[in-house]
């Protein structure tokens, strides 16, 4: 359409978030904050065993204790399932998928398997009597470390199976092997992702109340309502028409409430056995059982050279933990890593195997960046490896390896749409004074100063804003990847935008608010952002995978654009001119050459009052647009980690880290840059502090934040960020995913500081975290 | 159970309490003030933390009969007629929330900070939040907030 001059608002400003009033003031409702008449509390009962055949369980002190409602077993509720928990991408054609329903029957395969469940007047009744639950249990081998199940005469999880392995998944393209054998230099390297918590620091919980019409309407602590209205049904047998799911304000998620839990479906079921509200809030220590864990993988990398260091070549090999069953998406993580083993660097060949292996263990399952860090930090350390084998600049060798033309299809398959890593490695290094760093760290070798510095750098490229559908389809995901936006003009100037994402921290409200606020031409007080609640929201695929502008945000552009088109016609025919000799700017439609003009908010109200409409036209100013990504979002860039490492102590410190990202246009850059700290904080407590133990009776050795390090403030620098901007040709906005970036770039970083700090005294790698312990052990190790 | 009287945001309140129940419930099931969070029954994250006769305390460390005679301020008494208070304030200028649950507890150990020390340093500020978590920010903005609130 014909504009006129633009002139933008709203859209990239630093806007301050429309959600925090609520947030501030301790107004927000999360779900640990809602109760209804007559509301039960459900306590779980859960296996103290890793790997346990259920012998017997008696329930009759609990149904007899005070507050006690009803107490079931799994026996007791297996008429209720229409269906097991799914699990929406088996990854192959013949990938094992166990049965997996809320309380198991057989055996208990992890610590927190759920066995049984109490239903009592208050939660401290039901926790009280879900002690008095006698379940005998048959103890039996239990197997937790992915190597382990995957080896000869490992205990078998699901034994019809007749193996720990779930599948296997291949992708190859180009000469590898001859590749290989013509390279100059080759580097073999291995290493293991371990398994982290995502810790959300609101705890999981759900609560379902019935109706008398026979409705039942969920709330759940979710980052994905509309898939779990679905799932509920599929596994409940409840018609979608009869569930209402409301997402309320959720304390954030990091992929652990992109899931289908046990909980929601038992409180559901119970709900509607009892015809009463049930609810469950997950305590920590539980939700660290009963919650997914991410990562878990063994990686195996080689990387084929030349002599000057350009990599012809990239041959990848994981086995991946999928824990004890398969919840939503647990097989697909490693392969949202499988196209990235080659980074941002321009290669002929391309190898990925990935093998599944379910261990006795919490299942695994998104936790921000799934499979994205995973592969950033292989490709990333590795290259590394490369340039000590090589006497290089580790700068110097990614500079020579850079895709630098776009689009560019990868030797993995896909298309990168665009991208600009050599101008984000540039800008890091003037934001770092690479010199200068240079100059400090040989000051410190030369004078063997007990503090090393470390230089790290992670210049990375992933991909993300799920998805295109018919990418999704081709690797066998059950779901398409759209979005969906519906704007509704009121008669009065308010806009609703009714969106299918559904937030729990990244600020929706507030960024889709100034882009409908700039398109439409209204204040953005007058912008009203809708979510999160399946009757009001019918229509989404939910928050997850850096999805939510770069495919909901196009979504709700399109809309808007509807609406202008529908509001130039109305305009066009109460103004009695041709639609073509009307120009728009910022709400505003103006008859080209004169002072005449009707805003937006005038189309809308005629809309309503349906006085002069042109003939056939539907009264209203609504419009929904639903927006199906035919490319992933390609966000990329470089970081650059500093690291202090006490070569008497092994405490390892984070001094410096800067972030050169693109993540396109911006719409909100202090939501951008928020983004961006939090993933960073996140990526970089992998390299240092965060692992899940398990012992080797398959308990979680460390299963509350007591146990579990998680970095506070004291543990951490402020970050220096900047950005290039390459923006997106896929889409009209040119935005790019953010929400997992600083998680995929900064664990590669931090630990090529380590590596770097320590490469002189002969350290050649250290697991992660990289522990004061382990650093301490890996330095006496060589100075032995 | 035992009556205890307290005095919260200012007014004066009574509950009938267990001796078991930490003052977190209290403050929560008893008063219905859900502003304050639970987020790991361990005193670590510090998510429920208010203030106890003007200092931060985890109100999941402390028993609900502890507090008897005592003034307690919550998230919800700290903004005055309609003004937010310049910590909350800052936490929104300065987007040093995002999900929110960890907010409340920062924001009162930020106050208490500040009252104790006025003009913190970056490294004073994360020192004294180290009692509380937050997952989201990378406490990158929650340390501007703090620098702000301290210097308006």
């Amino acid at each position: 359409m014909a504009t006129a001059e633009e002139t933008v608002t709203y859209v990239g400003q630093g806007v301050a978030r429309k959600e925090d009033a609520a947030l501030v003031t301790g107004g927000a409702k999360y779900i640990d904050d809602l109760s209804v008449p007559g509301m039960l509390w459900m306590a779980v009962v859960r296996s103290p065993l890793a790997h346990a055949r259920v012998v017997s369980i008696d329930l009759d002190r609990a149904r007899e204790a005070e507050g006690v409602v009803a107490a079931f077993s799994g026996d007791d509720l297996a008429q209720e399932w229409a269906g097991g928990l799914p699990c929406a991408w088996p990854v192959t054609e013949d990938t094992k998928v166990p049965d997996h329903y809320p309380l198991t029957t057989d055996k208990a395969r992890h610590v927190g398997d759920g066995i049984a469940v109490v239903i009592a007047e208050t939660r401290a009744l039901a926790k009280d009597a879900a002690e008095l639950v006698d379940v005998e249990l048959e103890a039996l081998p239990a197997v937790t470390d992915v190597e382990a199940a995957a080896g000869d005469g490992a205990p078998i999880l699901h034994e019809s199976f007749g193996t720990n392995e779930s599948y296997t998944w291949v992708l190859e393209a180009g000469e590898v092997g001859r590749l290989f054998a013509e390279a100059d230099v080759t580097v073999s390297e291995r290493y293991r992702q371990q398994r982290l918590i995502p810790s959300a620091i609101e705890p999981r919980g759900v609560m379902a109340a019935p109706s008398p019409t026979g409705d039942f309407t969920v709330w759940s602590a979710t980052q994905v309502p509309h898939v779990l209205r679905t799932a509920l049904t599929l596994v409940t047998g409840i018609p979608e028409a009869r569930l209402r799911i409301v997402a309320p304000e959720v304390g954030g998620g990091f992929g652990s409430k992109l899931d289908i839990y046990a909980e929601e479906a038992l409180c559901l079921a119970l709900a509607r056995r009892l015809g009463r509200p049930v609810k469950w809030v997950a305590e920590r220590s539980e939700g660290y059982l009963a919650t997914i864990h991410g990562r878990d993988v063994v990686q195996e990398i080689e990387l084929a050279a030349t002599s000057e260091g350009r990599i012809t070549a990239v041959r990848t090999r994981l086995l991946a933990a999928m824990g004890a069953y398969l919840q939503l998406v647990t097989p697909g993580i490693p392969i949202l890593g499988a196209w990235l083993y080659g980074g941002c660097y321009d290669i002929q060949g391309y190898s990925f195997t990935c093998t599944g292996v379910f261990t006795n263990t919490t299942p695994i399952d998104a936790y921000r960046g799934a499979g994205r860090p995973e592969a950033t930090y292989a490709i990333e350390h590795a290259v590394d490896a490369l340039a000590r084998r090589l006497d290089k600049d580790p700068v110097e060798i990614r500079r020579l390896n850079f895709i630098k033309e776009f689009p560019a299809t990868i030797a993995s398959g896909l298309e990168i749409d665009s991208g600009d890593f050599e101008g984000a490695l540039d800008r890091g290094l003037e934001l770092l004074d690479y010199d200068q760093a240079r100059r400090e760290q040989e000051e410190r070798r030369a004078a063997s100063d007990s503090k090393q510095l470390g230089i790290g750098f992670s210049t990375y490229v992933e991909m993300c804003g799920l998805a295109p559908s018919r990418i999704l389809g081709a690797v066998r995901y059950v779901a398409g990847g759209w979005e969906a936006t519906t704007i509704r003009c009121l008669p009065t100037g308010t806009v609703q935008a009714i969106i299918g994402t559904s937030p729990h921290g990244q600020g929706h409200v507030t960024t889709f608010s100034q882009i409908v606020a700039d398109q439409l031409g209204v204040p953005i007080e007058s912008v009203e952002v809708i979510h999160g609640d399946t009757v009001v929201a019918p229509l989404g695929m939910d928050t997850y995978g850096s999805r939510s502008l770069a495919v909901g945000g196009v979504a709700l552009w399109n809309a808007t654009e509807k609406i202008i088109a529908k509001a130039q016609a109305i305009v066009a025919h109460q103004l009695e001119v041709a639609a073509e000799d009307l120009e728009y700017a910022n709400g505003t439609f103006t008859v080209r050459g004169t002072d005449r003009s009707m805003t937006v908010t005038d189309a809308a109200f005629g809309a309503w009052t349906a006085h002069n409409l042109p003939d056939g036209m539907e009264p209203g100013l609504e419009e929904t647009a639903v927006y199906d990504p035919p490319n992933f979002s390609w966000p990329g860039g470089c970081h650059i980690a500093v690291v202090e490492v006490d070569t008497d102590t092994g405490d390892t410190r984070l001094v410096r880290y800067i972030a050169v990202d693109d993540v396109g246009n911006v719409i909100n850059p202090t939501i951008v840059d928020g983004q961006v700290h939090g993933g960073i904080a996140q990526g970089a407590a992998q390299a240092l502090f965060e692992e899940a133990v398990y012992d080797d009776d398959g308990n979680l050795a460390n299963g509350s934040m007591t146990g579990y390090l998680l970095p506070s403030a004291a543990e951490l620098p402020s970050f220096e960020l900047d950005r290039v901007v390459a923006p997106s040709p896929t889409n009209p906005l040119g935005v790019k995913g953010v929400g997992e970036t600083g998680t995929i770039a900064s664990t590669a970083a931090v630990m090529n500081a380590v590596v770097d700090a320590l490469a002189p005294l002969g350290v050649s790698d250290i697991d992660m975290p990289a522990s004061p312990e382990r650093v301490w052990a890996a330095i006496e190790e060589v100075r032995a | 159970m035992r009556r205890i009287g307290m005095t919260v945001n200012g007014s004066p309140r009574t509950a009938d309490v267990e001796p078991r129940e930490l003052l977190v419930y209290v403050l929560r099931e008893h008063l219905g003030l859900t502003g304050t969070n639970v987020g790991c029954d361990t005193s670590s994250c510090g998510a429920c933390t208010v203030l106890l006769n003007g200092e931060s305390v985890k109100s999941c460390t402390v028993l609900g009969v502890q507090a008897d005679g005592q003034e307690i301020t919550t998230i919800e008494g700290l903004a005055r007629n309609g003004e937010l208070h310049p910590v909350q304030q800052a936490f929104h200028e300065h987007h040093g929330l995002q999900c929110g649950y960890c907010t409340p507890g920062f924001v009162l150990a930020a106050v208490s900070l500040l009252n104790e020390n006025p003009s913190p340093s970056e490294a004073e500020i994360r020192e004294g939040l180290e009692g509380n978590l937050c997952r989201c920010t990378g406490y990158h903005n929650i340390v501007k907030a703090v620098q702000a609130a301290a210097s308006s």
